[in-house]
């Protein structure tokens, strides 16, 4: 067991709060760092994927974990990072720079969406979200003097400060940079005033106002922000892939990076990477085991969605705080390991029943 | 001097008059409570103080400042905290982090700074620290200081929506039934705390309370109301004997 002793307000305000996580975390830099000469282009393939989609789940966690303002339309936004990307490379303009772009429009992209959404919660901030997702895909389809529509667009490698990053762990690295730092960046809002505002709007709106918080203008804010980050992500997800088209940004995209979010763990940036994680993993974990099931279950189509579907509801029935909240269980079981209680984690019930007494 | 003026202060809800030419005013330094049976309009008026509901007519005066032309989250920068009814606090924030939250309307740094954490943000956070801890110790909230509020008993989650509220450092402090679901030896605490709100943090006090007993200790004026209309104004004794009063409450 650890016992953190505080003497000094810093200790609570610094992202490092006691020497074992400082460890550990070095300990996972260090491991990052070296991947690449360790496992084979393949798993550094899938590593870069999981570093994509957990810039994706970061954003997604701003607006869903902690804003609590639920998004059925962020493969919009991944879209929007996408193609801008995409159509400025094209016109030759510097990865730098198109990156950001790529960023600030889908950020622009988020308040749009973002204004009309002040008005709305719960289901049908869901709707008009999912709305939104229709919209674009409909515009990226249509628009063929600058998408090319359904035939899609083909990027050339990335070329950054005169290299160009034909090789797997060059745009790992680069996945990798970006999502460090936005982390970093959102662990910075975290614990700053703008994101406990954004804690109080998700936790109860009208005592938020009384504090002085402006609904508009952090709503607005996190949706921004948001959109931004999945922007960013979708600028290297369209490098990844080499190739986008607008069918790969559908519903189902926005359902998946949805369920990522639900099932690492909702309300904590640990789960957005475990979900991340899981997202990537659960495809090939699913085709190991299809060689060990019973052909007749093993050969079925959609066995991946099933599972998929499966272990959400398994989640949501069983660990509302989804791997993240697993983990710190076993953590903590680890920690104090012959005294852990079973009831140390029961939720209280409560008794009196309101829609956020949850 | 007055500190909060109400004018006429009316709302209707379609054909229910909840609020009905309703007028009085809080002194600065004094508590001054609301009582009356339940849907008297009491709360009404709260919402109309802190802007959740525009009035029909009439006006709200804080100072100098017409309330009643102001948005909901305005009205925390010129001073004037208040709890609710149901405690409505951020239940998977910790105690510290609600309070820090209540801190909100004195934070300086822009969403860029906080994004890169420049160094004026840790030196206001560390200050926003300074006066949160200040509340806790006044409220005896060091145990729960890391405790996240949803696994709370209610009796604590009362005296944390206070420390909210007081870490705004407000001028006027609105108090929506301030004892309801404590038991008697909390109902004692909460009235020392009022108590020493008004006396060592001179703030003024606006609340409303069914609890004659905690009326008569700790109120200097109790404003009585029924059916939106004011029925009586005084001090605690003078309410209490008034005979529309006494019809309000026994039914005459």
């Amino acid at each position: 067991m650890r016992f953190v002793f505080k003497t000094s307000y810093d200790q609570d305000i610094r992202l490092l709060k006691h020497g074992g996580q400082t460890f550990w975390y070095g300990l996972l830099v260090v491991a990052l760092v070296a991947a690449p000469a360790v496992v084979s282009e393949y798993y550094l393939s899938q590593l870069t994927f999981i570093a994509i989609y957990a810039l994706i789940g970061v954003g997604l966690m701003l607006l869903t974990g902690y804003t609590g303002q639920v998004s059925l339309g962020h493969a919009a936004f991944l879209a929007v990072g996408a193609y801008t990307e995409a159509v400025l490379q094209a016109h030759g303009v510097p990865f730098g720079l198109s990156l950001a772009a790529a960023g600030l429009l889908a950020g622009l992209a988020g308040i749009v969406i973002g204004l009309p959404a002040l008005r709305l919660s719960g289901i049908y901030l869901v709707i008009a979200t999912m709305a939104f997702g229709f919209i674009v895909q409909e515009v990226l389809t249509r628009w063929e003097s600058v998408t090319r529509g359904s035939l899609g667009i083909t990027l050339r490698p990335i070329s950054l400060a005169g290299v160009r990053l034909v090789e797997e762990w060059q745009l790992y690295y680069l996945a990798l940079a970006v999502l460090t730092l936005v982390l970093l960046g959102v662990l910075n809002l975290l614990r700053a005033p703008t994101g406990r505002a954004f804690v109080a709007i998700r936790d109860s709106e009208i005592s938020a106002q009384s504090m002085g918080i402006g609904l508009a203008r952090y709503k607005t804010a996190s949706f921004a922000l948001s959109a931004a980050i999945t922007g960013l992500a979708g600028a290297l997800y369209a490098h990844k892939l080499q190739f986008i088209s607008p069918e790969q940004f559908g519903i189902i995209l926005s359902v998946e990076l949805a369920m990522m979010i639900f099932i690492g763990g909702i309300g904590s940036l640990h789960g957005a990477v475990f979900g991340a994680i899981f997202l990537i993993a659960l495809p090939q974990l699913v085709a190991v085991a299809k060689d060990y099931l019973p052909a007749a279950i093993g050969h079925q189509t959609g066995l991946e969605p099933t599972v998929f579907g499966l272990i959400l509801v398994l989640v949501i029935v069983f660990e509302p705080q989804g791997l993240y909240g697993r983990w710190l269980k076993v953590r903590h079981y680890l920690q104090t390991f012959p005294l852990y209680k079973a009831d140390m984690f029961r939720r209280q019930r409560t008794f009196m029943k309101s829609e956020r007494a949850r | 001097m007055s500190l909060l003026r109400v004018e006429n202060l009316s709302i209707q809800f379609g054909g229910i008059k909840a609020v009905t030419d309703v007028g009085f005013e809080v002194m600065e330094g004094e508590v001054f409570t609301i009582i009356g049976p339940n849907g008297a309009g009491k709360t009404t008026i709260f919402n109309l103080i802190s802007c959740l509901y525009a009035p029909t007519a009439g006006r709200v005066m804080f100072g100098d400042v017409e309330l009643t032309r102001l948005a909901p989250h305005d009205i925390a920068g010129l001073g004037i905290a208040r709890t609710f009814q149901n405690i409505e606090l951020f239940e998977q924030a910790t105690v510290l982090d609600n309070l820090l939250i209540g801190r909100h309307c004195h934070r300086r740094t822009g969403l860029l700074a906080d994004l890169l954490f420049l160094p004026g943000v840790q030196r206001a956070e560390r200050e926003q620290r300074e006066a949160v801890e200040r509340v806790i110790d006044l409220l005896d909230l060091a145990h729960y200081r890391e405790a996240r509020v949803g696994g709370l008993p209610y009796g604590v989650r009362k005296v944390v929506e206070l420390g909210r509220a007081l870490a705004m450092q407000p001028r006027l402090l609105l108090l929506d039934e301030p004892s309801s679901g404590l038991n008697v030896e909390e109902t004692d605490d909460m009235a020392w705390w009022i108590r020493d709100i008004k006396e060592e943090l001179g703030i003024t006090v606006l609340m409303v309370e069914h609890d004659m007993n905690l009326v008569a200790r700790v109120s200097d004026r109790v404003l009585a109301l029924n059916y939106g209309q004011v029925l009586a104004t005084g001090t605690p004794a003078e309410v209490q004997r008034h005979p529309e009063v006494v019809e309000a409450y026994l039914g005459g």
